[in-house]
């Protein structure tokens, strides 16, 4: 396994998307820090960039390269290689080749400007963001036959999770304004990645307090050990559960 | 014990019934031509062999054993597929090399013939991209002997190839024969087989219509040639 994996990696760090990718966030990031006096104004700006570009990057690139790649992976399968241990080993290139452009264009920086807890919190949440994103485009392409229509479902389903979800909570927040719902709005951020990990780094800022009642539900649940632990087991399901669902495609999958 | 055995094996892609049944026994030291008319379930078959495609019911034995989410028994299996579809990017060496390093190697010796006889040292350095069909073809029937596996399956072997390459492929076909191993060749063109087959299997829309010698094909068919008496069976078939 750790050679298909060596395999898939140094053919994605050759691709001149990935290099851009790293450059840029490399570039947005060392600019944002030098531009602002205040190390933690820089965090805000980035945390708000990565929240909509990681995601889409991880999308779109490992969906892009799983349909471009299909040769790749059936001159494999007709190899004696097991088909899940082929199908983790397009997973874990994925994961290692954009964490590395992760880390490099966006840990780097962080670390030299602002290696705080909130920062470390950031490059954590980045990880394992880059991480959930390529699992949600494993399951949507081996389920989808055709490359277009694999695609725009990998889009939209940035859409939705990047724009949409906030647009839905905020629409049902302002329908039932009445009602305690804080503990309703905790609840469904789970099921959004991206907010999660935005609850999960602002809460670290301390400026939670600007956001009202809900934040303080928010600290209080997303706050301690306790609320460290469910919120990166969240995280971590998001990343197993898409994972697994499409090991099991991929074993019986027609190729 | 045979070396493959097909047990009712059954695969429809959504509601197209492409094996309706199938039940074959291939035995070491032959080589079996499995022919039919287009889209009649060879290609399907064969990839159901090498586990690429599952079939709904039905199972496969190798070896006696069922290949049932298996893999290991794909080591003794070289593959040459119809149309090889490969990395465009990476260059000839470069895939030459992954797949010898990703196979284990241990009591394995390599059967690097065809190497020379195809003279595949002189485009290691081209894309796989550039390649023409024949060029791929070259390859892809390179990697299905490397290995020195108990059986080849050849999907359209000589389609692409020019007649030089083709008689060096017929050749080694034969000499694996003789070394005890199973061939399995699909193909169209029949004439070109004529020489070197030594049993049938004539397929028809996802139904095994026959599998005999093909002494015994050519003598109740009355044509010589091989092309003839399939044509023969055909037109009779069609008549019915």
């Amino acid at each position: 396994m750790k050679k298909i994996v060596k395999y898939v990696v140094s053919d994605i760090l050759r691709n001149k998307i990935v290099i851009a990718y790293t450059l840029f966030l490399l570039l947005f990031s060392l600019g944002l820090f030098m531009l602002e006096d205040v190390p933690e104004k820089s965090l805000m700006s980035l945390l708000t960039l990565n929240l909509i570009l990681v995601p889409l990057v991880s999308t779109m690139f490992s969906t892009i390269y799983i349909y471009n790649s299909s040769e790749f992976i059936e001159l494999l399968a007709a190899q004696p290689i097991k088909r899940k241990r082929l199908w983790m080993s397009v997973f874990l290139g994925l994961t290692t080749a954009l964490t590395i452009a992760f880390l490099i264009g966006c840990g780097l920086p962080i670390l030299l400007f602002s290696p705080t807890g909130v920062g470390i919190s950031m490059i954590i949440t980045g990880v394992f963001l880059t991480v959930i994103f390529i699992s949600i485009s494993l399951l949507t392409s081996v389920y989808i036959q055709d490359k277009t229509k694999g695609i725009g479902a990998a889009l939209l389903l940035w859409l939705y999770f990047a724009l949409l979800f906030d647009g839905l909570v905020m629409f049902i927040l302002f329908q039932l304004l009445e009602y305690p719902l804080e503990g309703v709005i905790v609840g469904l951020s789970i099921l959004n990645p991206i907010d999660l990990v935005r609850i999960v780094v602002l809460i670290k800022m301390d400026i939670s307090a600007l956001m009202g009642v809900t934040s303080a539900v928010f600290k209080q649940s997303f706050t301690g050990s306790i609320g460290s632990i469910i919120s990166f087991s969240v995280l971590v399901l998001w990343i197993a559960i898409p994972l697994v669902l499409s090991l099991r495609k991929f074993a019986k999958k027609d190729l | 014990m045979s070396m493959i055995e097909f047990k009712d094996i059954r695969k429809q892609f959504d509601k197209f019934k492409v094996l309706k049944g199938v039940n074959l026994q291939f035995e070491k030291g032959n080589i079996v031509a499995l022919i039919g008319p287009n889209a009649c379930g060879k290609t399907t078959l064969i990839k159901c062999l090498l586990g690429m495609v599952i079939p709904n019911s039905g199972d496969i034995m190798f070896n006696g054993k069922s290949i049932k989410g298996q893999w290991d028994y794909r080591t003794q299996i070289g593959y040459m597929p119809q149309i090889a579809r490969y990395p465009e990017n990476m260059k000839v060496g470069q895939v030459l090399e992954m797949i010898e390093d990703l196979r284990d190697k241990t009591n394995i010796s390599l059967d690097k013939e065809l190497y020379e006889a195809f003279k595949l040292g002189s485009i290691l350095q081209k894309r796989m991209g550039a390649l023409s069909g024949g060029t791929r073809q070259k390859v892809s029937a390179y990697l299905a002997f490397l290995f020195n596996p108990q059986v080849l399956v050849l999907d359209e072997p000589t389609a692409g190839l020019d007649p030089v390459a083709s008689i060096i492929l017929k050749d080694k076909i034969q000499k694996e024969k003789q070394n005890g191993k199973l061939i399995i060749v699909t193909s169209h063109i029949l004439s070109e087989l004529d020489e070197i087959i030594n049993q049938i299997v004539y397929m028809e829309e996802g139904n095994i219509i026959f599998n005999k010698p093909i002494e015994m094909v050519k003598e109740e068919t009355g044509k010589y040639k091989l092309t003839e008496a399939i044509a023969h069976i055909m037109s009779i078939k069609n008549k019915n």
